[in-house]
């Protein structure tokens, strides 16, 4: 993959090095438990005596009816759906992870841009392009990335008898006949992109086969040892998506 | 290191043409384009007119947005380029396809004028924007700021918060901000002249002069007979 590095233009008016918390990001495709292991992690790390807060896709004030409402006709175009994802990123970077990590909390994100940009490229965005878009964004202390291969991901939403998720399916593309099908052609196509943005900015890979207790303790470790090695400098949150 | 991808990229060729028209509040802009449409349409071409900020899905997030003073200079930038592109997608290409004359009231140079007035960074906001289609023609209604200034507040007393910039603080009077916005969106635009080749209209003449001037200007980029431009 020969996709170069964004520039980085950071966030207007905000001065990076008073931003003393930690942005830690749980990445991974969608029924891969992240919901499960972020309450574990939030739950060690109040145990451990640190203050945190979370945030996740289309929780901000500002954009995530507009998506809400968007998603259900599904009348909205393509490049569109990526520029308002951007949009309601970028409200919820201004007004919960800035603020967070100004009061030096642990800022626990549930997907962080790698997943909008992995869902932009499989609906055919131009990757320099929506890296580019997200060239605002701030770098994180450290990504974990729960894996999954996309067989074990089908199970799961079999085991969870909730079924196919038509969004997740990515059946507004469609990418097969039906349900099952354009599931397991989009995911295996959002699970490269991970891989590759993995490879790109170094992502700690769990891999998310084993027990809910082994994952958890990985992933706890991991963020302690994070948290052990200091508040971040001001330098160290320049981005390059 | 930049990627290098910017504004300019899209020039694919369509079967119709897209002229845009740009220029402060009160520059007779939207005037001229809508006597062009008239004239256009009575010559039998087909005609779609878009304006800024009109996809109807997203405009009730930036109607929100504004409504709350939700926006920063960040957000306004990124919901009005969603806007943006809801509109490329589903009315200006598919219209370009089809080989109708396509009419912007405002195009991504407002978004490069007001963003980077509004401290967006220009490389950044210009490769936002890279997907959208070169226009034909870009017509740019130059005038003077205390002209348009005149025109705009003999006829309309409230100005709104984000439209006088007074999300960016430059005066706690709204007038005055209104004033020291528009005449910081002038120097934008007056750097867009050269960088993009958008055409200078002098809009301190007569209505019906502009008027004879933009039709002589686009008159060359019509198909010569209006009946056959969707049939082709």
């Amino acid at each position: 993959m020969n996709t170069m590095a964004a520039e980085s233009i950071g966030i207007p008016s905000v001065d990076p090095t008073e931003l003393s918390g930690w942005l830690i990001v749980v990445e991974g495709p969608d029924g891969v438990g992240r919901t499960t292991h972020i309450d574990l992690l939030r739950a060690y790390l109040e145990r451990q005596g640190y203050a945190v807060a979370e945030t996740g896709f289309t929780r901000s004030d500002l954009a995530s009816r507009g998506i809400r409402r968007a998603k259900q006709g599904n009348t909205l175009g393509s490049n569109a759906f990526n520029l308002f994802y951007a949009t309601d990123f970028a409200d919820r970077l201004e007004r919960q992870i800035v603020p967070a990590l100004r009061s030096g909390f642990v800022m626990l994100t549930d997907r962080y841009i790698y997943s909008l940009i992995a869902r932009a490229i499989v609906r055919g965005a131009d990757p320099d392009w929506i890296r580019n878009v997200y060239g605002f964004s701030l770098k994180p202390d450290a990504v974990f990335y729960l894996r999954l291969d996309v067989r074990e991901l089908a199970r799961r939403v079999i085991d969870s008898s909730r079924g196919f998720d038509y969004w997740e399916s990515g059946m507004d593309l469609p990418m097969g006949e039906d349900l099952y099908e354009s599931f397991m052609n989009y995911q295996t196509r959002v699970i490269e992109e991970l891989d590759r943005l993995s490879r790109d900015f170094g992502f700690h890979t769990i891999d998310a086969t084993r027990d809910v207790e082994d994952i958890s303790g990985e992933l706890c470790a991991g963020v302690a040892r994070v948290l052990e090695a200091g508040r971040a400098s001001g330098n160290g949150r320049v981005s390059t998506p | 290191m930049s990627s290098g991808g910017t504004y300019g990229m899209n020039r694919r060729p369509y079967a119709g043409q897209l002229f845009i028209v740009e220029g402060i509040d009160g520059s007779g802009k939207s005037t001229q384009l809508t006597l062009l449409a008239q004239w256009l349409r009575s010559e039998g071409y087909p005609v779609v007119f878009s304006e800024w900020n009109s996809s109807p899905i997203v405009r009730a997030t930036t109607s929100r947005g504004k409504k709350r003073n939700l926006l920063t200079p960040l957000t306004f930038s990124l919901i009005h380029a969603t806007d943006f592109s809801d509109r490329v997608e589903r009315e200006i290409v598919p219209s370009l396809k089809a080989g109708a004359i396509v009419l912007a009231d405002r195009y991504v140079y407002t978004a490069f004028a007001r963003d980077v007035v509004r401290g967006v960074n220009p490389r950044w906001v210009r490769s936002l924007y890279r997907f959208a289609p070169v226009p034909t023609r870009a017509f740019y209604f130059r005038v003077p700021l205390e002209v348009a200034l005149r025109r705009i507040l003999a006829g309309r007393p409230k100005l709104k918060w984000y439209e006088a910039g007074m999300d960016i603080g430059l005066h706690s009077d709204i007038l005055e901000s209104y004033r020291l916005f528009q005449s910081r969106i002038l120097t934008e635009y007056e750097t867009q002249v050269q960088e993009f080749g958008l055409d200078v209209m002098d809009a301190t003449r007569p209505v019906e002069v502009q008027q004879r001037e933009l039709r002589a200007a686009i008159r060359p980029h019509l198909p010569e007979r209006a009946e056959g431009a969707l049939a082709r």
